[in-house]
């Protein structure tokens, strides 16, 4: 059989695979989100937003919308690479695919496309339930779709980078919880990066968290503070860099070949 | 029940090697020096067992063999398809059914057995042919649905068969297949893979079991402290057992062996005799001298530790790692 016929039928079978396994376990990675959405848009959007008043003149509510949205998607591409690859080592059921006449760039590309997949589905979720709370509106659509999927694929990299170190499930939490989680949160989701003193500003151009929520936020809202095209820029250096890490330690056998 | 009888086959002087491997060498990141040059041909067609006590290499040397394990230096080729060079052909003519349970514990046979057809290329419909083909021939189809952690042991290891033959690979390598497994699946496991091996596959497996390498097998090689001792026939490798050992049921009550010093005699309890037999010694002997003591037996059978003599035997002419490898 061609080479490229088979490729073709691996990538199809893991992102199948990858699809199966988040819609299988829904209530434990598309409920989730969609919880946490309503509850970020009742208490900061509807309770405490109405007293904050104006946001880069937009109500609070409008201004952390695309904010949030973009923090389920990080996080849940996140997610769904680190725990489904962690969970193919702890169980060696990838030896399936080490065994197979498949290249490791084939592995990376399923398993990014599956993170990417339920980012974007978790994304469709969230922004329907910010529907509910508020009139979003579509300044770019390009824009809005270009940094959803720049930004998928960089977390599921990540992920990716995570589960092949992991040695125990505590090491797929580490990252999210102690470097994810603090950069998101300092990432302008909740607040107005013109906000911040000059040095504390300086700093948040440092986070490139701040680019991606702020890209989206132009895509949605048509504001930003950055440049756009330094934001793609910046984006696109750091999957190519992750990417080439990635696949550097699966060729490696790094995590999973002795 | 006794196992079927080995099948003799013969090879073409001209069959092309279903697996070579050209000094293989292991270091682990740890220092174990796993593997010592390893050579070892596998014809086309054979059914060959790798024997080795725990720790021997047996599993490193499938693991690499397989691309789970690095290997630090060495060839191996699959059917003349280097492993490295050219590993899409030399892994698509591969399958491998490991010792441990390596699938999804929440996916169902069906869906496993629909993957692993996927890794290798196969489109939808014809690797749904393959999974009804292999599941059904493995008693497995019934259960199709079933989550695979829901399946009994016997069941799980049927599975893992199933899924190394979907892609029909011509070189089917089993790590320790039968371990753990009860004598009706061990006995339904050789049938099956006796039938894979007479429609052409070539069959290398590694195993603890001398009954199971002796019924199924043609050559065997034995590797001890990462290093082939042996290579031969089955049969050769049995011919040079020192001794071997007889469980004889019997008639008679008795206290203590009788006083035939000529042989190796001890009781197991008062009505079973075990009976070490040195080569050259003879068995109708043996009988005449037993009945002579007024000692009468009912029935005979094998003591099944066979292997672990061979192996300390072999140990025992090999004790230290730095002699060279046997050539296969």
């Amino acid at each position: 059989m061609v080479r490229r016929e088979v490729f073709k039928v691996a990538f199809a079978t893991i992102v199948r695979k990858e699809v199966n396994r988040f819609v299988r376990i829904w209530p434990q990675t598309i409920l989730p989100p969609a919880v946490s959405m309503a509850l970020y848009f009742v208490i900061f959007g509807n309770l405490i937003g109405t007293r904050v008043g104006q946001m880069d003149g937009f109500s609070y509510i409008d201004f952390i919308a695309p904010g949030l949205i973009m923090m389920s998607v990080m996080n849940n591409a996140y997610a769904n690479v680190v725990s489904s690859f962690f969970g193919a080592k702890f169980q060696h059921h990838v030896e399936e695919m080490l065994v197979a006449p498949i290249p490791n760039w084939v592995i990376l590309a399923g398993y990014i496309t599956g993170g990417v997949l339920r980012g974007l589905a978790v994304g469709v979720v969230v922004t329907a339930i910010a529907m509910c709370f508020t009139h979003l509106r579509v300044s770019s659509v390009l824009t809005i779709i270009a940094i959803l999927l720049l930004t998928t694929v960089l977390f599921s990299l990540g992920g990716m980078v995570n589960a092949i170190y992991a040695k125990k499930f505590d090491d797929i939490s580490i990252i999210p919880t102690f470097l994810l989680t603090p950069l998101i949160y300092l990432g302008g989701v909740f607040y107005s990066i013109d906000l911040l003193p000059p040095f504390w500003k300086a700093v948040s151009y440092a986070n490139p968290i701040v680019y991606m929520v702020d890209a989206f936020r132009y895509g949605l809202l048509g504001t930003s503070h950055t440049h756009l095209g330094a934001a793609f820029a910046i984006i696109t250096l750091f999957v190519i860099a992750l990417g080439g890490y990635a696949l550097t330690l699966l060729e490696r056998g790094t995590g999973i070949k002795s | 029940m006794n196992p079927p009888a080995p099948r003799e086959r013969t090879h073409s002087p001209h069959a092309m090697n279903a697996l070579e491997i050209l000094g293989l060498e292991k270091v682990y990141a740890n220092g174990t020096h796993a593997l010592h040059g390893i050579n070892l041909q596998v014809a086309e067609g054979d059914f060959f067992a790798l024997l080795g006590p725990n720790g021997a290499g047996k599993s490193t040397t499938i693991g690499i063999v397989s691309s789970l394990v690095k290997k630090t230096a060495g060839t191996i080729r699959v059917f003349g398809h280097d492993l490295t060079q050219n590993w899409f052909e030399a892994r698509s003519l591969l399958g491998i059914v490991p010792q441990e349970i390596n699938f999804s514990q929440f996916e169902t046979s069906l869906e496993i057995i629909l993957n692993q057809a996927g890794y290798y290329g196969l489109p939808r419909p014809l690797a749904m042919e393959r999974a009804e083909k292999y599941l059904t021939q493995l008693g497995l189809w019934e259960r199709r649905n079933d989550l695979s952690r829901t399946l009994s042991g016997g069941f799980k290891r049927r599975l893992m068969i199933a899924r190394a033959l979907v892609h029909e690979p011509k070189l089917l390598i089993l790590d320790e297949p039968t371990a753990g497994v009860d004598v009706e699946l061990r006995r339904s496991m050789w049938t099956f893979l006796r039938d894979m091996n007479r429609g052409g596959t070539t069959i290398v497996l590694t195993t603890h079991y001398l009954e199971e390498a002796e019924s199924l097998c043609q050559h065997v090689a034995i590797i001890d402290h990462g290093r082939i001792i042996e290579r031969t026939t089955i049969k050769e490798l049995l011919a040079t057992l020192p001794t071997e050992t007889f469980v004889l049921d019997l008639d008679t009550v008795m206290e203590s062996p009788p006083a035939l010093p000529q042989y190796a005699l001890r009781m197991r309890d008062r009505t079973t005799l075990e009976v070490d037999l040195a080569r050259g010694q003879d068995m109708n002997d043996l009988f005449i001298n037993l009945t002579h003591s007024n000692v009468r037996i009912r029935s005979m059978r094998n003591k099944s530790n066979r292997l672990e003599e061979l192996f300390l035997s072999r140990v025992n002419r090999n004790p230290e790692p730095e002699k060279g490898n046997g050539q296969a």
